[in-house]
């Protein structure tokens, strides 16, 4: 990014404002809709302005691991699809996918809000293993906040596939659902710091001026289950407490889309 | 047993529902989204932009480059590992063979178009609906092309001929089946895609073809409907 741009955004924030006239702790429209896949056992798609993320789920028995012999297991993966933007290529997971993956992965198994217990079907033998994967389509910035919205949408949207205790039907959907925890369930909401000023949802030409960030994920009661911070420069423990404030100020908004 | 009524229903020549629309991903320079019954398909192009590495800079003309992937969560049954495996790697080359005819790269010399297809559901028929979102994707971003190109796969259920394999036809367990992706150049219908897995005689072959060229010029029309859908201007 050149010296003008960089000043251009800057000088709208001075004003209290973004370049593109929303306010600073503003999102862009959010949209969520469920069940976009058939195939899938659990699916979302969540749009925030331009930015539009997909999140699977898929299903399968597994042995527990030794460690957790009563639990059943979770793995979140994330896909930045070379579709999505010009900045993305193809091959294995780029470090960014990896941090949202991770990152949205914490929020959930943190807060307990998958009951991991329920998902064991026979002790040290059999139990779901749930498979969340990310993909996105359009980056038009914010990935890891669409993310994780995307993620308890579609877990929200998964139905069980039919189990004999042999194998699994995939074609025959129960009506069960996953053992979540509505109140557990987190949202995440991260805050980006550009000179002096906090902005919520950044775009590109936003994320470019980013100088440091705070991911901050929220349980319903306001009780913080993750955090991640970002950037090149540090922050105050007074940054901290106020992004704080702003993430879980935030979270009560995001939670009203789930 | 002879097959005599599809199962869901459709002629043994018509296609699946058909929805395409153009311009579906802005950060890409064009894009098409394209889905054929349950098989979904989107396409993006980016460029034409630097070749790296620089090794495959032509100084005569840009490189065409396609790339194809099932998303984990893509098929029933169990997730897809995610990757380009051995079967995406061919799927992309046959694609880049499929589309080539049709675009000319000479204006834009030691640079790249690249096109990346995704599959977010599949129903059998991928590769076919990949072309047809690629074409479209391609045209949307203004790379210089002489023609459009559409695909279908054309299945041989037992003893019949059908338009658009779905993937419980592709199953079928009561007889054999041939599987005959093919892609039509639209306004010369050369067939720039080819392929078939299955067993099936010289005249199955040449009635596939002309099946499939019937088949595509009903996609060709929705295809292009779409881009004039996104470019068209409203009078007010």
């Amino acid at each position: 990014m050149n010296r003008e741009q960089k000043d251009y955004i800057l000088n709208f924030l001075e004003k209290g404002i973004r370049f593109d006239g929303r306010k600073l702790d503003e999102y862009r429209p959010i949209k969520i809709e469920t069940g976009f896949s058939e195939n899938a056992e659990g699916s979302a798609r969540v749009i925030i302005g331009d930015t539009i993320v997909l999140a699977g789920v898929k299903l399968s028995v597994e042995e527990p691991y030794p460690d957790t012999p009563d639990k059943g297991t979770m793995m979140i993966n994330a896909e930045l699809m070379p579709l999505s933007s010009p900045d993305f290529e193809p091959g294995p997971p780029a470090i960014q996918a990896i941090e949202i993956a991770r990152v949205v992965d914490r929020g959930i198994r943190e807060s307990g809000s998958i009951d991991t217990k329920k998902l064991c079907i026979k002790k040290e033998e059999k139990a779901w293993c749930i498979l969340i994967d990310i993909c996105t389509l359009n980056d038009d910035g914010n990935l890891l906040d669409a993310s994780a919205l995307a993620v308890i949408a579609a877990l929200q949207d998964t139905k069980m596939p039919s189990y004999n205790g042999k194998v699994v039907d995939y074609k025959k959907k129960t009506k069960e659902t996953l053992p979540l925890n509505l109140k557990k369930i987190p949202t995440s909401c991260t805050v980006s710091k550009i000179g002096n000023h906090f902005i919520v949802d950044p775009v590109p030409e936003e994320e470019e001026k980013v100088e440091a960030r705070l991911t901050v994920e929220v349980e319903e009661d306001g009780t913080l289950c993750a955090l991640q911070k970002g950037g090149d420069k540090p922050l105050t423990a007074e940054d901290i407490d106020k992004i704080v404030g702003i993430g879980i100020e935030k979270s009560k908004e995001l939670r009203k889309f789930l | 047993m002879s097959y005599t009524k599809r199962n869901d229903g459709r002629k043994f020549d018509e296609t699946r529902p058909v929805e395409a629309k153009a311009g579906v991903i802005k950060r890409a320079d064009g894009s098409a989204y394209f889905k054929m019954g349950k098989t979904v398909a989107y396409a993006a192009v980016y460029g034409p932009r630097e070749i790296h590495p620089k090794f495959l800079q032509n100084p005569r003309k840009g490189k065409l480059r396609c790339f194809y992937n099932m998303m984990p969560f893509s098929s029933m049954g169990e997730r897809v590992r995610p990757g380009a495996n051995r079967r995406a790697k061919e799927i992309a080359m046959v694609t880049e063979k499929a589309l080539l005819p049709v675009v000319d790269l000479t204006e834009s010399p030691n640079s790249v178009v690249d096109v990346f297809i995704e599959l977010p559901q599949t129903d059998a028929g991928t590769r076919c609906a990949g072309i047809c979102a690629a074409s479209m994707a391609l045209a949307d971003a203004g790379i210089p092309m002489k023609d459009m190109v559409a695909a279908v796969s054309i299945g041989r259920v037992d003893d019949k001929l059908v338009v658009d394999l779905d993937y419980s036809e592709e199953s079928y367990e009561d007889g054999t089946v041939a599987d005959i992706p093919i892609a039509v150049v639209s306004r010369t219908g050369e067939i720039s895609l080819l392929q078939m897995d299955g067993e099936l005689s010289r005249d199955e072959l040449k009635q596939a073809l002309e099946m499939a060229k019937k088949a595509c010029s009903k996609i060709d029309k929705i295809q292009r409907d779409a881009l004039k859908k996104k470019y068209e201007v409203k009078n007010e």
